[in-house]
């Protein structure tokens, strides 16, 4: 099967940066509106900006969320920020239940003693042998959410990041993955975790 | 943990990156785009583009060169000037600006804010607050698109901004901007006790210290323009970024390009 990466735009989210750095990567990619026009669909991204219950909306109302039911297990995904959020069962930001692909919810940042959004460049330290994140370097990604990713089962909890408190920054499952910072607005870091997704 | 993130500043005027001194005079120094592939082969940590003639001119953003503009930066773009209206907003996000930084619009219609804060979450706005100091020292609210000083009550204005969904505040010391002189701390203080979400400060760095003494007076990001697009009229235009700076160790390493 001929290998391009796939992005979905959905209205919302860094569509548009994400494919943007593949084709700096030199790595085919296409940006779909309608997942009624795809056909083959090796390795599929799903970038998210915004809330929760809109963007369960837009995923409903456009076809995405069959699609995307659809193409798991076989086709790689990896959802961004929101897009990862909307991987796991529901937030505290919203009514409706997400996707469900990984056992994990999502809560505010406690404001107490924190700034809230999380803003900026923070460390994703791994847990384990994973396959978007070497173990030997440290990695600092590009951060802007208000919202985290607990994970239920903590098997699925790849990497991790603090602020206030230490939250899930990367999941996975099979080939699902999830993670919380913005590949794709964090230059050389961003770069290598995205080639490792094509590569996969 | 989260690090101090160190923004260029960026202010464009008719397609051209200009430098201004307290706001004033400015001198058109080159192509933007330059100065943005630069910055993004340095790997600086975020960036902000503000066209400072869009609301003045009465005229929307210039999409086409944010369009270009973006696509060549592999980190955060912040872009201010001319938005009015969630449409501005959504353009562009589509085009994959990271926030959006608003200022004149909110003196106008908090409605705009909270509608784009709504569709695009609060870490996607930022609203630029410069401020002017008048001749008994006391801050004021800068309407910098008229270059006028307004009677806003500045707690009330930052609270405002809050509950309307304003993810982020950028600060600048008018009277600062330009002269290298060292932030303005007061109005830092005063803005991060009052604040509840992150604050960058911009106006006056003239060196790598002045960001430190920033964050130890609690700035969680510090901005800079002068300093790091240095323009003298002899020697042309200077690009630099520091190679990295551990705000928490005070150790830094001084690109040597």
């Amino acid at each position: 099967m001929f290998k391009i990466i796939t992005v979905a735009n959905v209205g919302l989210g860094n569509f548009a940066s994400v494919a943007n750095m593949y084709k700096f990567l030199e790595i085919d990619v296409q940006i779909i509106e309608d997942p009624q026009t795809i056909t083959e669909v090796t390795h599929l991204i799903l970038p998210g900006v915004g809330a929760f219950d809109p963007a369960m909306r837009s995923l409903e109302k456009s076809g995405w969320k069959d699609a995307i039911l659809e193409l798991t297990p076989d086709t790689k995904l990896l959802g961004v920020c929101l897009g990862m959020h909307l991987l796991t069962n529901g937030s505290e930001e919203g009514l409706l239940p997400g996707l469900g692909l990984i056992d994990a919810s999502c809560k505010r940042f406690n404001e107490t003693n924190l700034r809230v959004p999380h803003i900026g460049w923070n460390n994703v330290a791994p847990k384990k042998k994973n396959s978007l994140l070497s173990l030997e370097d440290s990695s600092y990604f590009y951060f802007s959410h208000s919202y985290f990713v607990e994970c239920g089962n903590q098997e699925l909890a790849l990497a991790m990041t603090t602020y206030g408190q230490t939250f899930t920054s990367y999941f996975s499952q099979g080939n699902v993955h999830g993670v919380q910072f913005h590949p794709e607005k964090s230059h050389r870091y961003g770069m290598n975790l995205l080639r490792k997704f094509a590569s996969l | 943990m989260l690090r101090n993130r160190v923004i260029p500043i960026l202010l464009n005027d008719k397609g051209g990156l200009v430098k201004t001194c307290k706001f004033k005079n400015p001198v058109y120094i080159g192509d933007p785009l330059n100065a943005i592939r630069i910055f993004n082969n340095k790997n600086v940590d975020e960036l902000i583009l503000l066209d400072i003639g869009r609301t003045r001119d009465g005229v929307s953003p210039d999409f086409e060169l944010v369009r270009r503009v973006v696509s060549e930066c592999f980190m955060p773009l912040g872009y201010g000037g001319g938005i009015r209206t969630l449409a501005d907003a959504q353009k562009l996000f589509a085009f994959g600006v990271e926030k959006v930084i608003l200022q004149t619009i909110t003196f106008q219609n908090m409605k705009v804010l909270e509608e784009i804060a709504n569709f695009s979450g609060n870490q996607s706005v930022s609203i630029s607050v410069d401020v002017k100091r008048n001749r008994h020292g006391t801050p004021k609210i800068f309407n910098s698109s008229l270059g006028k000083v307004l009677d806003l009550n500045i707690s009330k204005y930052l609270k405002d901004l809050e509950n309307a969904g304003a993810g982020e505040i950028v600060l600048t010391a008018v009277d600062s901007e330009g002269t290298f002189g060292g932030f303005d701390l007061g109005l830092l203080s005063l803005f991060k006790d009052t604040l509840h979400v992150p604050l960058v400060v911009n106006g006056g760095a003239g060196s790598i210290e002045d960001f430190q003494t920033a964050i130890d007076f609690g700035a969680d990001a510090v901005a800079a323009g002068s300093l790091f697009v240095f323009y003298s009229p002899r020697r042309g235009v200077l690009i630099s970024y520091p190679a990295s700076i551990d705000f928490n160790k005070r150790i830094v390493q001084v690109d040597p390009n």
